[in-house]
C-alpha cells in the first residue's frame, strides 16, 4: 500500500467515524445540551411560555436568591441531605455484611437460591413497590401493622407520620437495593486470593480472624471507592421512590429537591423558579462529582473518567 | 479443605442460615402477598384477612382486568415503546461506542467526543427545561416523547466501548491487512464478539422502558397514551379509578371484585414479564455490571 492510498483510506475511515458518532451526538445535543442552555436562560429570566425564552425578561439572580428565602426550598434541601446521606451509609454497610454472611454459606444450592431471590425487588419499579408497600404498611389492617399489633405493639403510621417517614424511605430503599449491591461485593470477595485463607487456617486463624485480617482488607479499597463515589449523589434522595410514597402530611420530613421541582414546575407552572432550584442542584452535584472523583483517583487510584 | 467446627462456629452457622432465609423471604413474600390477594374474593381482601394464601379462591379480578380497556391500552403503549425504544437505544449505543473504541491515532477527534458524551453524565439539564423542550417540539401525546429524550444512554455507551476496547487489536489488524472495510469489522467481527454486551444493554434498556413512569405522566395529556407504569400509578392513587372508567359489561362483575383486588391483579400481571426474563437478567446484569465496574 502506498503512503497516499493509506492516507486516503485513513481519511475515509475518519469520515465514517465522524458520521457514525454524529447521529447519537445529535440526540444529546438536542435533549441534553439544548436544555442546559435554555435552562440557564430560564433560571435567570421571568420566563413566560407566551413570550418565549428570548422574549422573557432577564432578572438575574432573583430566583436563586429566592431559593434560600423560601421555607419549602430550604426544607427540601435539608430533607434531601438527610435522606440521601442515610441511604448512602445504609446501602454501603448492609450489603457488605450480607455479602460476608452469604460468603460463609457452604451449601451451594442454598447460597444460589438466596442470591437469586434477594435481588428480585431491584428489578421492580417504585410504582409497583410503592403500591405493595402502601398495602402492607396500611394502618387499616396492613400485614405489617397486624404483625406489630399481634406482638402487643401499637400500629405505626409508616407513610403518614413525620417521625417515621424518613426511616420508612431508608429501610425500603435498602430492601429494594441490598440484593443487587450484595452481588457487587460478592464479586469483589471472589477476587481475594484463596491461598491467603489456606495460609491463615494453617496458622490456626478461625473464620472470624480470617474475616477481620483477610476479607475486609481485601475489599477495603472497594469500600473506600464506593464511599467516595457516594458523595457525588448526596443531592439524589430518590425521586422515584419519594414521589410514589409521599403525601401532603409528610412534606415536612419527606419533600426533597426533585419532588419540589416537580410540583413547582409541572403542577404550578412556576417555570423559572423550579428551573433555578433544579439548576442549583445540578451545579452543586457537578462540583461534588468532580471532587469525589478527584478523591477517588487520589486515595484509591481509581479513574472513572 | 476440612473445616474445624467449634461450638461457636455451629451456633454462628445456624444463626446465619436463619438470617439469610429471613432476608430471602423478605424479598419474595410481598410479591406472594400480591398474588394471594389477586386470587382471593373481594370480601376477604377488603376485610384484610388475606396474607400469603388466597382465600375464597376466584379469578374474578383477572376476568375483570381482561375486560379493562384502559389497562390493555397502557400495556399496548408500553409494548410500542419497547419495540421502538430498545432497538433505538441499541443502535445509538453501537454508533457511538464503535468510533469511541478506536485509539487516537486512528480517530484523532476521539477525545473531544468522549468529553461531549461524558459531560452529560456529570451535569443534568434538569426536569423543567427538558419538559419545556419536549412540549415545544410537539412530542406531547406521542410515543416518541417516551423514547427520543432517553435514546442515548451514556452509561451503556461506556459499557459497550470498554467491551470493544477489550477485543485484542490483532483481530482487527489482521482483518485490515486482508482488506476488510470498517463495516465488515463492525458487523462480522465486533458485534458477534460483543453478544454478551449487547444482551446486557438490551436488558438494561428493556428494564428502563418497562419501569419508567414519569415521562408518561408529564408528556401525555390524554390518559389513553399512558404507559403501563403511569397507568398503575393512577390506579394506586385512587383505588376507584378502574371501577369508574370501566365499561358497562364489566359492572356486572363488580360485586365480586374490589379496588384492592383489582390493583393486586394488575400489579401481578405487570410483574410477569420481569419474572419471565429474570433468568436472563441474572445472567447478564451481573456480568455487565462487573465489566462496567472493573473498567469504569
Amino acid at each position: 500500500m502506498s503512503e497516499d492510498m493509506k492516507k486516503r483510506k485513513m481519511n475515509s475511515n475518519t469520515v465514517l467515524f465522524h458520521t457514525m458518532i454524529w447521529i447519537p451526538l445529535l440526540f444529546i445535543l438536542i435533549f441534553n445540551y439544548y436544555p442546559m442552555i435554555s435552562g440557564f436562560q430560564i433560571a435567570f429570566e421571568d420566563f413566560k411560555p407566551g413570550l418565549g425564552i428570548s422574549g422573557s425578561e432577564w432578572v438575574g439572580f432573583k430566583h436563586f436568591a429566592r431559593i434560600f428565602a423560601t421555607a419549602d426550598a430550604v426544607r427540601a434541601v435539608r430533607n434531601t441531605l438527610i435522606i440521601a446521606c442515610a441511604k448512602i451509609i445504609a446501602n454501603l454497610i448492609i450489603p457488605i455484611i450480607i455479602a460476608l454472611l452469604l460468603n460463609e454459606i457452604r451449601v451451594k444450592w442454598f447460597k444460589r437460591t438466596a442470591q437469586t431471590l434477594i435481588y428480585l425487588p431491584y428489578f421492580l419499579s417504585w410504582v409497583i413497590l410503592a403500591s405493595i408497600m402502601i398495602n402492607l404498611l396500611s394502618t387499616d389492617g396492613g400485614l405489617v401493622n397486624r404483625a406489630i399489633e399481634a406482638l402487643g405493639g401499637n400500629s405505626v403510621f409508616f407513610l403518614g407520620d413525620n417521625s417515621v417517614f424518613r426511616k420508612t424511605l431508608v429501610v425500603s430503599d435498602v430492601w429494594k437495593n441490598f440484593g443487587y449491591n450484595t452481588i457487587v461485593y460478592l464479586a469483589a470477595l471472589t477476587n481475594i486470593d484463596p491461598t491467603f485463607y489456606e495460609a491463615a487456617s494453617i496458622d490456626g486463624a478461625g473464620r472470624w480472624k480470617q474475616t477481620i485480617h483477610i476479607t475486609l482488607p481485601g475489599i477495603s479499597m472497594f469500600i473506600v471507592l464506593m464511599t467516595i463515589l457516594g458523595i457525588g449523589s448526596v443531592l439524589n434522595a430518590g425521586f422515584d421512590q419519594v414521589f410514589n410514597l409521599y403525601n401532603v402530611s409528610v412534606y415536612e420530613s419527606g419533600d426533597i429537591i426533585d419532588t419540589l421541582v416537580y410540583r413547582l414546575g409541572i403542577q404550578q407552572q412556576q417555570y423559572s423558579f423550579s428551573t433555578a432550584v433544579g439548576f442549583f442542584k445540578s451545579v452543586v452535584s457537578l462540583v461534588l462529582i468532580v471532587g469525589s472523583n478527584w478523591l477517588a483517583d487520589k486515595f484509591a487510584g481509581y479513574k472513572v473518567f | 479443605m476440612r473445616e474445624f467446627y467449634s461450638k461457636g462456629r455451629i451456633a454462628f452457622q445456624i444463626f446465619n442460615y436463619i438470617l439469610i432465609t429471613a432476608l430471602t423471604l423478605l424479598c419474595v413474600l410481598p410479591i406472594i402477598h400480591v398474588l394471594a390477594m389477586s386470587f382471593s374474593s373481594a370480601a376477604y381482601v377488603d376485610s384484610n384477612l388475606v396474607s400469603l394464601w388466597p382465600l375464597g379462591l376466584t379469578t374474578a379480578a383477572y376476568r375483570f382486568v381482561i375486560k379493562n380497556v384502559a389497562f390493555w391500552t397502557s400495556f399496548g403503549v408500553t409494548l410500542r415503546r419497547l419495540l421502538v425504544g430498545v432497538p433505538l437505544n441499541l443502535i445509538l449505543t453501537i454508533l457511538a461506542a464503535y468510533p469511541l473504541s478506536k485509539d487516537e491515532l486512528t480517530f484523532k477527534a476521539r477525545k473531544y467526543y468522549v468529553w461531549l458524551f461524558l459531560f452529560v453524565m456529570l451535569f443534568n439539564a434538569g426536569l423543567i427545561p427538558t419538559y419545556l423542550l419536549v412540549k415545544s417540539i410537539g412530542l406531547v401525546d406521542s410515543v416518541w416523547a417516551l423514547v427520543l429524550p432517553t435514546g442515548v444512554n451514556v452509561f451503556n455507551i461506556v459499557l459497550m466501548m470498554n467491551f470493544f476496547r477489550g477485543i485484542p487489536k490483532e483481530i482487527e489488524e489482521s482483518a485490515l491487512v486482508e482488506g476488510a472495510k470498517q463495516h465488515t469489522i463492525l458487523f462480522r467481527l465486533f458485534l458477534p464478539l460483543a453478544k454478551p454486551s449487547i444482551a446486557t444493554i438490551t436488558l438494561f434498556s428493556f428494564m428502563q422502558h418497562w419501569n419508567s413512569w414519569m415521562e408518561g405522566r408529564i408528556y401525555m395529556n390524554n390518559t389513553s397514551y399512558y404507559p403501563l407504569q403511569t397507568y398503575l400509578q393512577t390506579v394506586m392513587e385512587s383505588s376507584d379509578t378502574v371501577l369508574q372508567n370501566s365499561n358497562l359489561d364489566a359492572i356486572v362483575d363488580q360485586m365480586a371484585v374490589s379496588g384492592q383486588n383489582l390493583r393486586a391483579a394488575q400489579l401481578f400481571i405487570s410483574i410477569i414479564p420481569v419474572l419471565i426474563i429474570y433468568p436472563f437478567l441474572q445472567k447478564y446484569f451481573t456480568a455487565g455490571l462487573v465489566v462496567g465496574s472493573v473498567k469504569g
